[in-house]
């Protein structure tokens, strides 16, 4: 038992698991909504857009936070401006805006000429380094999300099935799109210490798709989603303390795992219904 | 009766393109009003101007303000894959002063209610994509029903279904229809659908002709509303579209010669 409880007596440990488990949880809360506007790519683009502003912030003496937020925003409100002209599509505007924000990033450190420390750890990722005050700011962003999405929960809902009729029943899906923008840039900004750029759009992505496995029900999947990020943040560091693995991709490696097994679990699981399945569609 | 809506020579556009032009309509309690056209006839942007969503350029559009508007949308465009069951779909529409994310007990009593009346009240745990066509329209119904609309709006109901489904779907219109709620429905199916409704509007950007299938399903105005030809008979007093279609009627003067000469000189 000892054995097991020793990483905890490190602070940094400490900080590091729980900052993962915080981050675990708000990419599962926010992916989900992600993931089901098909718009799985904007993690990933909008982390290395954010990039851009992490480096300029570094650059030009800014806070991070505030810098790179605001960048974030940015990009994110244009990515859903331009989506919403149907001849482009969202992953063509993620793909112009998010890779001219990373190019805006790369000019600045070649003028700079090298990399800083504070820069390598945006792009990887580095959980054991993060302190006490990057776990309030993490608690802090995943509390005002939970909070959100539950204030919001219709809305949002609504928003991402529907955004059509959702107008046309007096939902305000502009404003949706800009909270969820919100929140998307507030996540990255606050989990890049923690995974990286290069690994929060897996996060975003597998804790969701994990849910849509496992259930037919939107607020089922919320649920399982958020509870699988945080497994996966904790066990994730967890385990890259004994395998000595960087922390990121053991988070990550784990949510892959888990995939795989909801996945098989799916697929025994619909072999097994085919008779169910049939007498609801004759109905 | 009181009126729901009214269109004053309303223009609408998407980009610089005119979508609607000069539209006059009126839309009144217990009204029933199928919308026919062409496809980008602005059926489609007409309903959502009469919901609020799409804005005139000229023109006004009246409005009883207490009148709340139930959507229902064609249901090809709905993602099916989308992981919600009927209750959670139908539960949707109730956002109205809800602090909470979950449903208070009067909010599930509504939907269970409404549902039931739509005949579907067992299915309220199922996914949306387990059902037949005709369920499957029926929970969009209930989504826009549970609103308590005044006016029901609803785009192209019957597109995508079977001849029993659209029966079906039809029959449950009616009913709704019958308990005292306002229907404007858009519909392709001249012969099937809006030959049976009261009142029919015929669109092409503008309106074209208002009044009972009998006065304006005729080969004049059909022939403004489509721009192209069509044949109109009567059977037991209803109007009935007949379509030609040149392509095929060319290949048939070609074929039945030739099928005609083959039995003609057996082997």
């Amino acid at each position: 038992m000892d054995t097991l409880l020793e990483p905890f007596r490190y602070e940094f440990f400490r900080n590091g698991i729980a900052v993962a488990t915080l981050s675990g949880a708000l990419c599962g809360l926010v992916g989900v909504y992600v993931v089901l506007r098909g718009m799985s790519y904007i993690g990933h683009g909008l982390s290395h857009a954010i990039f851009g502003g992490a480096v300029a912030s570094f650059a030009l003496g800014f806070s991070f936070y505030l810098g790179a937020g605001l960048w974030g925003l940015v990009s994110a409100i244009l990515i859903l401006l331009i989506a919403r002209r149907r001849s482009i599509g969202a992953d063509a505007a993620i793909g112009v805006v998010t890779t001219a924000s990373f190019a805006v990033g790369v000019v600045i450190i070649s003028v700079i000429g090298s990399f800083t420390r504070n820069v390598e750890s945006v792009l990887f990722g580095n959980v054991l380094g993060v302190d006490m005050a990057d776990v309030l700011v993490v608690a802090g962003v995943t509390l005002v999300a939970g909070a959100v999405v539950a204030l919001r929960y219709r809305q949002l809902l609504f928003t991402t099935f529907d955004p059509e009729v959702a107008d046309v029943s007096g939902v305000s899906t502009a404003r949706m799109d800009v909270l969820l923008a919100l929140l998307l840039t507030a996540l990255i900004t606050v989990c890049m210490s923690v995974l990286g750029v290069t690994l929060i759009a897996a996060m975003l992505v597998i804790p969701p798709v994990i849910g849509r496995l496992l259930t037919d029900s939107f607020h089922r999947m919320l649920w399982i989603s958020v509870a699988v990020g945080m497994f996966c943040g904790f066990v994730g560091v967890y385990l890259s303390y004994y395998l000595d693995w960087a922390s990121g991709p053991a988070v990550v490696l784990t949510a892959a795992s888990m995939f795989v097994l909801a996945y098989v679990f799916a697929a025994v699981r619909r072999r097994r219904l085919p008779e169910a399945a049939l007498d609801a569609h004759v109905g | 009766m009181n009126q729901l809506i009214r269109f004053e020579r309303v223009t609408c556009r998407y980009g610089i393109e005119p979508v609607l032009v000069n539209v006059d309509l009126v839309v009144s309690e217990g009204d029933f009003v199928g919308i026919v056209g062409p496809s980008g006839s602005g059926k489609t942007t007409l309903l959502r101007a009469i919901a609020g969503v799409v804005k005139p350029i000229a023109g006004r559009i009246v409005r009883d303000r207490a009148a709340t508007i139930g959507y229902v949308p064609q249901v090809e465009t709905v993602n099916w894959y989308f992981p919600v069951t009927v209750r959670e779909a139908v539960l949707m529409s109730r956002i109205d002063g809800r602090v909470f994310p979950w449903a208070s007990k009067r909010d599930l009593h509504d939907a269970d209610d409404v549902l039931d009346r739509l005949g579907i009240g067992n299915l309220g745990d199922r996914h949306i994509r387990e059902l037949s066509g005709g369920q499957q329209q029926r929970v969009f119904v209930a989504r826009a029903m549970l609103r308590r609309p005044k006016l029901l709006l609803m785009d192209e109901p019957t597109s995508g279904v079977d001849v029993r489904t659209r029966h079906d779907v039809m029959h449950l219109i009616h009913e709704l229809h019958h308990d005292g709620l306002a229907v404007v429905l858009t519909t392709h199916d001249l012969n099937g659908i809006a030959a049976h409704l009261p009142q029919l509007v015929c669109l092409n950007r503008e309106v074209i002709a208002t009044g009972r299938p009998q006065e304006v399903i005729t080969p004049e105005v059909l022939e403004r509303t489509y721009g192209a030809p069509l044949e109109v008979l009567s059977h037991g007093g209803m109007p009935v579209v007949v379509e030609h279609y040149p392509e095929v009627e060319e290949i048939e003067r070609k074929v039945v010669p030739l099928r005609e000469g083959h039995h003609g000189h057996p082997a």
